[in-house]
Order: structure tokens, then C-alpha cells, then sequence
């Protein structure tokens, strides 16, 4: 530090901070593995699975155990027998890439919807209504429909996942982009950005958060898109959802569980994976990527 | 105008011709509000004037006039330089960037190069003593850091005409005073020219070769106090008697135009 001009940073620094960035970033690291943070949750699982026997095994009649089949059961039958474990990988690998062409389709155009709106007032005058429209209409009743136009293939289910998923994207990134401080912009003004200078330099890292937020949000509603909508489209390469609903009609109880187990997982397992992504990458400087996870 | 007794203007920098005049400048928003009528002053190369008035009437209008951000609506403002500072309340730090990139911010828009945006950055951080904490983010910093901060970003661009909007208004009393300090030896030895808006008497008086008195909105100029006190000033001259007596002054005309 230069001594002629008096300054004394880093002597108040020693008073009033700096906050080391870790201690307020990161979640304190062992304590996440101690009993105190996993083994409320456990207990509850552990409670879920006895009552899970309890009903299969104490309430149920033997010959109708099958409406509840053990943990146990479902595991073996399901995970444990080549032939229906590879029917049941073939279908969430299927369902998995439905979801996931769905998700990147909608983030790009929805990302690039979010921009255009932003940058026009009538674009988003224009627009707006309809991508609200898609969180309103009943996009499986429309199933049939896209089948009969475009048939049961990739095409009609990948779609399906688009309008599911599109909405959040958009919105939350319109938001974020126009969540930029006034004073931001007066600084880009100031300085004559250009318009992309200030998209990309300002309202593009501002709106992060919230993109991610509706990432989040997004992706759930891809894998149930999915699932669900496989489940609708009844017909072609069956897909978790179709299975599903196939092993309902053949009481083949213990594969429909673990069908409902392994789309649960997939749920679950993009759900994290974008908290996961947040925290990379806005955890350093934003509160909203401390918040749930799991 | 009041105040002219207790002069003794040999202590004030360099005079020379106006850097910024405002003739007559009036303001009115598109809602019918009336923002400044007829504020009429200079501004010197080398002077610090600060401006004080009650809330509301109109001082940050002034500044964004004074920067181009905001067009007046009547009479007349030059500007003498495009090399303008702009440092506002808040310190306005891009919260994804370091401290380094934040400071170096001016210089990418202005499109200069990398190796000129690290040298300038250094030197600019090197004079508010944050040399460091470059690779800090800026919510690991306490108020007075971030502020400080905010001006190394502006002092990278060697502004000849520095804004300052209420900089240290949200911070405490004592790391105010450090920082009036800190700016008053920057204004030395960087030789800017000062707009120095806030609501402190106290601090305006302490800082400044002029203060300026608004009125409450629609803003006029109501006094101007030549400060006949020597730079470098020591935090010692808050308790002085003369000093006293000029703030009491400014004091009374501000009270008399709310």
C-alpha cells in the first residue's frame, strides 16, 4: 500500500472484515457427514420401509400381498432379474433422453425468447400470454392429437416435454434479465456499452441466478414431462412410462414399483445435478445457491 | 451572498476557467414533477465544491445533468472534459466479479487492452489501499472497502470532473470520516475537479473550497460559502472554531430554504 497518500485499507480490514469468502460460501464441510444433519431423514426413511413391511407382510392377506409387495421383493424382481432389468434400463435410458433433448431444446429457445422479449417491449407484449398459455392448457389431453399429426415416435414426446418445460425458463430468465439496478445500467451508460456489451456483461451474469432457479424447475417438470407423457402415448418404443403402465394391466406389481422407484431417481438425480450446477457456478457471489438442497 | 466575511481565499487551489457551468438549468420529469428551476453556478478546474440541500430537492438530478445520463429540460450546461467520474451512493460492484475485474470494468468498455486494464487497475487500487484484495468478491468486503473500491474503478479513468452522489451517506460516522480523509488526499494528489453532493453539513464544509446551498424542490442555488481553509485539512479542523462558525452558517440558509 502507498504510504504518501495515507491511506489505510487493509487496517480496517482487520476491523470491520473482509468475511473470508469460504466461511459464508461453502457449507461447513464435515459437518455435513455428521449423524445430526443425515440421521434425521434416515430415521424417516427407515420408519417409511417398516411401515412398508408392516402393511405387506401384518395387514395384507398372503394372496393379495401383491397390491404391496416388500422392499425386498421389488428389488430381486425388478433389479436383481436380467430380462426385466434390461427391459426396465432400456425404457429409462429412452425416457431419460426424451427428457433430456426436451430440456436443452427449451432452454435454448427459451433463453433466446427471454432475450428477444427483453430487448422489445412489444416482442414481450406479443409473446408473453402464450408462453403462459403453455403452463395452462392441458398439454397431455393434447397427446393424442400430436400423435395423430406427428405419430408416437421421439418427435411427439420430446415436444410434449418442450411445452412441460418451456415456461419457467422463459420467465425466469425475463426476470433475471430485468432484475439489473438502475444504477448498473447508468454505469454501462456511462461508458457507452453497446447493447450486447451490456447483455453480456451485465444482464446476462445478473439474471444467473434466476436462470438457474428455472433450470431447476424446469428440469423436474422435463423428467415428468416425460414419464408422464410416455404414459399418455401409450404406443412405440415404450419408454418408463408406458412400462409402467403395462405392468399395472399385468398386476406385475413388484416391476411397477421399480419402475416408479428408478423414474423417482431420475427425478431426483437432475433435480441435484442443477442445485449442483448453481452452486458452481453463482454459489461464489450469490446467497440464492445456498439454499435447498439434497 | 452570505458567508463572504469569514474568507480568506488564498488556501484555494488553482483557479482556472470554468470546467462546468450550469446557466439557468431547469428540470422537469415527464410526470409534471419539477426536479431543479434555474440552478445557476461554475464550477472551476480544481475546485471541490459540494452541494447540500434538503432531500428530494433535486442534487442527484444534478449530477445525472452533469454526467449526460439525464438531459435538462431548460437553460443551459457545459461541460469542459469527456474524462467524467461518477461514484454513487451505493458502490455499485458487479457482485460475479472480483475486485480486480470490477475495477478494471471502465477500461474493458472503454475497450482498451488487457495489459493497459491491469496497470491501470493496480495503480488505481495501490492508491485506496486494496492492493491486497484483488481476487476478493465483493461481498467478502465491508462497506468502506466496497466504497473504496468504487473509486479505484472510477480513478482508473482519470476522470478530470469527478460526480460523487452522497458516496459515504449509508456508511459509519468514523469509517466516514476516514474516507472524507482518504478522498481529500486523493483530490490532492490526483488534482480532479470535485461535484461533491450529501446532506452533511459537516462533511461538505470539512471537504470542500465551496459549498453550495439548494433550496427544496423545485431546486435553486441558495448560497455559496467560499471554505477558506487550508489543504491538507486535519480531522483536527472539525473541532475548530472558524469551522464551526461556517457550518453554522451553511446551516442556518439550508434551514431557511426547506
Amino acid at each position: 500500500m502507498s504510504i504518501d497518500t495515507g491511506f489505510s485499507g487493509p487496517d480496517e480490514a482487520t476491523a470491520q472484515g473482509p468475511v473470508t469468502a469460504t466461511s459464508r460460501v461453502l457449507p461447513p464441510g464435515r459437518g455435513r457427514w455428521r449423524l445430526a444433519f443425515w440421521g434425521p431423514p434416515a430415521a424417516v426413511l427407515v420408519a417409511f420401509l417398516a411401515i412398508w413391511y408392516g402393511v405387506s407382510y401384518l395387514l395384507l392377506d398372503p394372496r393379495r400381498r401383491f397390491l404391496v409387495p416388500p422392499p425386498h421383493e421389488v428389488i430381486r424382481v425388478s433389479f436383481f432379474d436380467p430380462f426385466n432389468l434390461k427391459e426396465l434400463m432400456g425404457a429409462l435410458w429412452l425416457s431419460t433422453r426424451v427428457a433430456f433433448i426436451g430440456l436443452a431444446i427449451s432452454i435454448v429457445i427459451g433463453l433466446l425468447l427471454a432475450v428477444a422479449m427483453n430487448r422489445a417491449k412489444w416482442i414481450e407484449r406479443s409473446l408473453y400470454p402464450y408462453a403462459v398459455l403453455t403452463q395452462t392448457i392441458p398439454i397431455l389431453a393434447m397427446v393424442p392429437l400430436f400423435g395423430f399429426w406427428f405419430g408416437f415416435g421421439n418427435f411427439s414426446r420430446t415436444l410434449v416435454v418442450v411445452l412441460f418445460c418451456i415456461f419457467p425458463i422463459v420467465a425466469n430468465t425475463l426476470f433475471g434479465l430485468q432484475s439489473v439496478q438502475r444504477e448498473h445500467h447508468d454505469l454501462f451508460t456511462l461508458h457507452g456499452a453497446s447493447r450486447m456489451t451490456r447483455l453480456w456483461k451485465l444482464q446476462f451474469p445478473a439474471a444467473l441466478p434466476s436462470i438457474f432457479t428455472g433450470l431447476r424447475i424446469a428440469a423436474g417438470l422435463a423428467v415428468i414431462g416425460a414419464i408422464v407423457g410416455d404414459t399418455f402415448f401409450k404406443q412405440g418404443e415404450p419408454g418408463i412410462g408406458i412400462l409402467i403402465d403395462r405392468y399395472q394391466s399385468r398386476l406385475q406389481s413388484e416391476q411397477m414399483v421399480g419402475a416408479i422407484i428408478l423414474s423417482s431417481l431420475l427425478g431426483i438425480v437432475v433435480f441435484w445435478f442443477f442445485g449442483f450446477l448453481a452452486r458452481r457456478v453463482v454459489g461464489g457471489w450469490h446467497e440464492s445457491a445456498d439454499g435447498p438442497d439434497t | 451572498m452570505a458567508g463572504s466575511s469569514v474568507v480568506d481565499a488564498s488556501s484555494i487551489p488553482t483557479q482556472t476557467a470554468p470546467l462546468l457551468t450550469f446557466a439557468d438549468v431547469s428540470k422537469r420529469f415527464r410526470d409534471g414533477t419539477v426536479a431543479l428551476d434555474g440552478a445557476d453556478f461554475r464550477v472551476a478546474g480544481g475546485e471541490f465544491v459540494s452541494v447540500v440541500g434538503p432531500s428530494g430537492c433535486g442534487k442527484s438530478t444534478l449530477l445525472r445533468i452533469a454526467s449526460g445520463l439525464s438531459d435538462a429540460t431548460g437553460g443551459k450546461v457545459q461541460v469542459a472534459t469527456d474524462k467524467i467520474g461518477y461514484v454513487f451512493q451505493d458502490p455499485t460492484l458487479l457482485p460475479w466479479r472480483t475486485v480486480q475485474a470490477n475495477v478494471e470494468l471502465f477500461s474493458e468498455l472503454r475497450g482498451l487492452a488487457k495489459e493497459e486494464r491491469r496497470r491501470r487497475a493496480a495503480a488505481a487500487l495501490e492508491l485506496v489501499g486494496l492492493s491486497e484484495f484483488t481476487g476478493h468478491r465483493p461481498r467478502a468486503l465491508s462497506g468502506g472497502m466496497r466504497m473504496r473500491v468504487s473509486l479505484a474503478r472510477s480513478l482508473t479513468l482519470e476522470p478530470e470532473l469527478f460526480l460523487f452522489d452522497e458516496p459515504f451517506g449509508a456508511l459509519d460516522e468514523i469509517t466516514r470520516e476516514r474516507l472524507n480523509d482518504e478522498l481529500l488526499q486523493l483530490y490532492l494528489t490526483q488534482r480532479f475537479t470535485a461535484l461533491f453532493v450529501t446532506h452533511s453539513v459537516m462533511e461538505a464544509v470539512f471537504m470542500s473550497t465551496r459549498v453550495l446551498v439548494m433550496s427544496g424542490r423545485p431546486g435553486r442555488v441558495l448560497g455559496d460559502f467560499p471554505v477558506p481553509f487550508e489543504y491538507p485539512r486535519s480531522p483536527r479542523l472539525r473541532f475548530d472554531e472558524r469551522f464551526a462558525r461556517l457550518a453554522g452558517q451553511v446551516s442556518a440558509v439550508l434551514r431557511g430554504g426547506r
